[in-house]
């Protein structure tokens, strides 16, 4: 991402990646409890912060049909959204499987919303409270919302974007054992919110290591 | 004894924080590192290890199939698999393949407790 905020180096970034794919890890034991005890397969995380149109274009080329998206705000020294999206085709299937398979068609429709905002609730708050214990800060969650579209409207949510947010685009697959269900995550935040998360994250780098953090050694 | 213990951890910084609980906990023991699961074979294969800890969720092959192949390459070595991924059948194969699953994140005392089962392990078996 040549073009692209390139703000973490290279040790910032691979501490947000392990912090991501431990929340995320610890996400999918939730998930596996809602859906039934059905495994949850995770791939490795990939961490990238973007722009948002390069955000958008990323997705454009995995993903070319209607998405789902459950979006959550979240507040503390660092305030941005978690996103959790997922092909709109999956979505019928997800609330099959968190209501247990028992229920019929129109059951599921009329649950679909509640059950979506449940599961990236469990999802995302599951991620992002295991990354605030690990950075040693609170971040506060607002309730899930659902949303529906192709990509952009998920990262041009009112309030408008203010000029250089990044996002930091977590594509992560989850695959639910069995089931074509499979999404990712992405989480919005401004450049302040950025700078915020990248003292926590030399904090917690030092913590970890031992060593300060500001002067990392580059090798690989 | 003085071990060699293997590392093993696509992220830079989970390694680095494994030496330091290493460094304290048994500062003469020799550490050896590997990003994936292929670099940490041929290690293993080169230069011998009685002790390896092994991430779970790397790219290329996973923890779970490294630590089959480690056990297959001497069955005395003490694997450790890491993850934060607890689910039932992670925790089952990690057992399945003679691995003691540590969850992340990791603590001193956590590694600690492996270390001086490893020991134990290893005294028994002869190492």
């Amino acid at each position: 991402m040549a073009d692209g905020p390139t703000v973490l180096d290279e040790i910032e970034l691979d501490a947000l990646t392990e912090l991501v794919n431990i929340g995320v890890s610890r996400a999918a034991v939730s998930l596996r409890e809602m859906v039934g005890g059905q495994q949850v397969m995770l791939s490795v995380p990939n961490v990238v912060l973007v722009s948002r149109p390069e955000a958008v274009d990323l997705l454009g080329r995995q993903e070319t049909n209607r998405l789902v998206a459950v979006h959550q705000v979240f507040e503390g020294d660092i305030t941005g959204r978690a996103l959790l999206i997922f092909p709109e085709a999956n979505s019928l299937e997800l609330v099959r499987a968190v209501t247990g398979g028992e229920l019929s068609l129109e059951d599921i429709i009329e649950l679909e919303q509640e059950a979506l905002a449940e599961t990236g609730n469990v999802i995302l708050n599951g991620c992002l409270a295991t990354i605030a214990n690990m950075l040693r800060r609170r971040l506060k969650m607002s309730l899930p919302e659902v949303l529906r579209g192709r990509g952009p409207e998920f990262f041009e949510l009112a309030p408008p974007p203010a000029a250089g947010d990044v996002v930091l685009f977590l594509y992560i697959n989850f695959a639910v054992h069995d089931r074509d269900i499979r999404g990712y995550i992405a989480m919005l935040m401004d450049m302040p919110s950025l700078s915020a998360l990248q003292q926590l994250l030399r904090e917690f780098i030092e913590r970890e290591t031992g060593q300060p953090a500001l002067r990392p050694d580059a090798d690989a | 004894m003085a071990h060699k213990v293997l590392i093993v951890d696509d992220s830079k910084l989970a390694r680095m924080s494994v030496a330091k609980s290493l460094n304290n906990l048994r500062p003469d023991w020799t550490r050896i590192e590997a990003t994936n699961a292929e670099e940490a074979l041929a290690l293993a294969r080169q230069s011998g290890v009685d002790i390896a800890l092994l991430d779970f969720n790397m790219p290329g092959r996973d923890g779970l199939s490294l630590a089959a192949d480690i056990r297959a390459l001497d069955p005395r070595i003490a694997v450790a698999l890491v993850s934060a991924n607890v689910q039932q059948e992670i925790l089952d194969r990690a057992s399945a393949v003679g691995a003691t699953f540590l969850a992340k994140p990791l603590t001193e005392a956590l590694i600690g407790a492996f270390l001086e089962d490893a020991e134990a392990r290893l005294k028994a078996a002869g190492r």
